[in-house]
């Protein structure tokens, strides 16, 4: 890991939690998912209209903790549930949280459509390769090697198949007119995340179409792997297949390359800034 | 009055009950209600939505009726098949969804009544005889479906569909029903009054949670009430008849007609057409059946409301099936068997205890 200081990227809860108690285990990152949408949504002024679905896994545990009117899905069909709301109430901001197993594998078809009709919704996904309620099962987005409860030896393409780069597949879509991939494994990260949640709930506000912010999220338990390894365990594997950036802006869709050429740059600037004392908050 | 299809007149009863969203799949003989719906709802500013599947429809339907809006979806019972996770989560969810199965012919009774989804849930399920009776049940679905926060199922088939009738759709009038507070508007957000729409039985955190179990068992208790008050049958000629006839839906009117000519002639048979499906007309059919010699069943398919018919005479008298599969060439439309000279014959060998005559066959196959 990386030796830097580390800093505090929020100052206060987020004004739309109810509760900071969570069931979710040490060195989970999906709670710091779940504080960049909820700061993006608050910190845009859209509190008073916006709605949310949830689908089913470990984060379905948030419906109860988010101070947001919402839907409880089922597994899988989130994006559907959100086409209904939006439909009804198209002056509200509508989200979807989902898991990997839940958008990737259970519900494939529900996104993608969604996506292409470009329903005027944004679909976050939670991913951290793995089935995490259950305790650790390969799902549609595990890596290549990786291992899990039904991959024991490491996911085989030749066995298990390759892993769907989703973010990469919405942004080919027409309706689709934002798509990032986001992280949470260091401060800087979370950062970025949070403002690519903010442009969705932005280009979703202006009524451009179907948004879309991945997120990846440490998993230790569902990995098997020490709590505290998981940020680095994760950008070493699952981020070196998902990488992290703004897929599709102003429906310019950028390549695995590009993005790759732009996340080193950004690590430089992002060690200068360190070395500097400070991270600007504004630039991207 | 205007020379309506079936499919016309239930998606402009739909409509003048105040549905506003529907989202369907195209299939056959499902898909011309689908084609009105998106036809007329924009008309209304409505919205419907050509789904990418029925998972996706009935997904969309929830989103649409979480925010308080009527809403609607449908198919044949086999795309129904696809939808029943959805339909028993919906139902502890106490979202009013109206659900219309254009089935191939009556094959989906346990689909309908049993739910082929997961749990112990019911709901209700309304069978119209033709599309007079669909525009008042279809107004019916809606309410009945807001009143109780449950899903309503409204039984057609082929002949339903697709038949012209001459019909008025004059909105029914029913009692009024508490605002929705339940529903989301977003506007809840951010003020720690946030609302929940779950069919787990969790409440927003820092308020009591009725818990999972709770939830199940409230529900289940809502179901008995429906179960008493919710019952709807039309009987006829039972006081002395010594063969009761029990059917539902199109086929129920043909059995009402050809009982009707029956008693004409002096021959005591009655007949019982449940209009429930669930909650079903126990307590009818068990009177019918107190003192008759033998009650008939006649559904077009293998038999499957028997099953209930069996459990409301509790042996009070023998219970025969005199229906059976029939269909077209085709499997979607209707068969040979839905005939009023051959549904005569039936009965007419059910009441003199002479052997059922064999089912006919349909000749034209693809």
């Amino acid at each position: 890991m990386t030796s830097v200081e580390m800093r505090q990227v929020g100052h206060k809860l987020p004004e739309l939690l109810l509760t900071q108690e969570h069931h979710m285990c040490p060195g989970c990152g999906e709670p710091l998912a779940l504080r960049g949408y909820l700061e993006a949504i608050s910190e845009l002024g859209l509190s008073d209209r916006t709605i949310g679905v949830a689908g089913i896994g470990c984060y379905t545990s948030f419906s109860m903790s988010m101070d947001i009117d919402l839907v409880q899905a089922l597994h899988g069909r989130a994006p559907s549930v959100a086409t209904g709301v939006k439909r009804m109430r198209p002056d509200s901001i509508v989200f979807t949280i989902q898991g990997d197993g839940d958008m990737v594998n259970e519900g494939l078809q529900e996104v993608l459509h969604t996506a292409a009709r470009g329903e005027n919704v944004t679909c976050i996904l939670l991913n951290n390769g793995v089935f995490g309620e259950t305790g650790g099962h390969m799902t549609a987005t595990s890596v290549i090697g990786q291992r899990t409860k039904n991959s024991l030896d490491g996911r085989d393409a030749a066995y298990h198949g390759y892993p769907i780069l989703i973010g990469d597949l919405i942004a080919q879509l027409q309706g689709a007119a934002y798509v990032a991939r986001g992280s949470v494994h260091n401060a800087g990260a979370v950062a970025r995340t949070k403002r690519m949640f903010k442009r969705a709930f932005q280009a979703q506000e202006r009524g451009e179409g179907f948004t879309f912010v991945e997120v990846l999220t440490m998993c230790p338990t569902g990995w098997f792997i020490p709590t505290l390894d998981g940020p680095e365990y994760m950008n070493d594997t699952l981020g070196e297949v998902h990488i992290m950036g703004e897929l599709k802006v102003d429906g310019v869709v950028r390549s695995t390359e590009e993005l790759h050429e732009e996340n080193v740059r950004k690590a430089a600037e992002m060690e200068h800034a360190l070395a500097r004392g400070g991270i600007d908050d504004h630039h991207d | 009055m205007k020379l309506m299809e079936g499919s016309e007149a239930i998606a402009e009863a739909s409509i003048a009950a105040g549905c506003r969203f529907f989202a369907g799949y195209p299939m056959t003989p499902f898909t011309e209600l689908l084609e009105h719906f998106a036809k007329r709802l924009p008309e209304e500013h409505g919205v419907c939505i050509n789904a990418e599947s029925e998972l996706e429809a009935v997904g969309m339907a929830w989103g649409a009726l979480a925010t308080g809006a009527r809403a609607a979806t449908g198919s044949t019972g086999q795309g129904l098949s696809l939808m029943q996770e959805s339909f028993s989560e919906i139902t502890l969810a106490e979202l009013p969804l109206v659900i219309f199965n254009m089935a191939r012919g009556q094959q989906d009774y346990f689909q309908s009544t049993r739910g082929g989804g997961h749990g112990d849930y019911r709901h209700i399920v309304l069978a119209p005889m033709d599309i007079g009776e669909a525009v008042e049940l279809t107004q019916l679905a809606f309410h009945l479906a807001d009143k109780w926060r449950t899903p309503v199922l409204v039984y057609g088939d082929y002949l339903l569909a697709h038949v012209q009738e001459a019909v008025d759709i004059t909105p029914v009038a029913f009692p009024d029903l508490p605002p929705k507070e339940w529903a989301l508007d977003g506007t809840k957000t951010g003020t720690g009054a946030s609302r929940i729409v779950s069919p787990l039985g969790f409440d927003k955190a820092g308020r009591p949670s009725e818990g999972i179990e709770n939830h199940l068992r409230a529900i289940v208790e809502k179901q008995e009430r429906i179960a008493a008050e919710e019952v709807r049958v039309e009987s006829g000629f039972t006081d002395d008849a010594e063969t009761v006839i029990v059917a539902f839906g199109p086929p129920g009117k043909f059995v009402k007609y050809v009982v009707q000519q029956l008693r004409a002639e002096g021959e005591k048979i009655g007949y019982v057409r449940p209009i429930t499906l669930w909650p079903f007309p126990t307590d009818a059919v068990a009177e019918a059946s107190e003192d008759t010699a033998r009650v008939g069943v006649f559904e077009i398919c293998a038999g499957q409301m028997i099953d209930d018919v069996r459990l409301s005479v509790l042996g009070r008298a023998p219970v025969t099936f005199i229906g059976g599969i029939s269909t077209d060439g085709s499997g979607f439309g209707v068969g040979p068997l839905l005939d009023v000279e051959l549904i005569r014959e039936r009965i007419l060998a059910l009441h003199h205890d002479e052997p059922m005559p064999a089912l006919p066959h349909n000749e034209r196959q693809f």
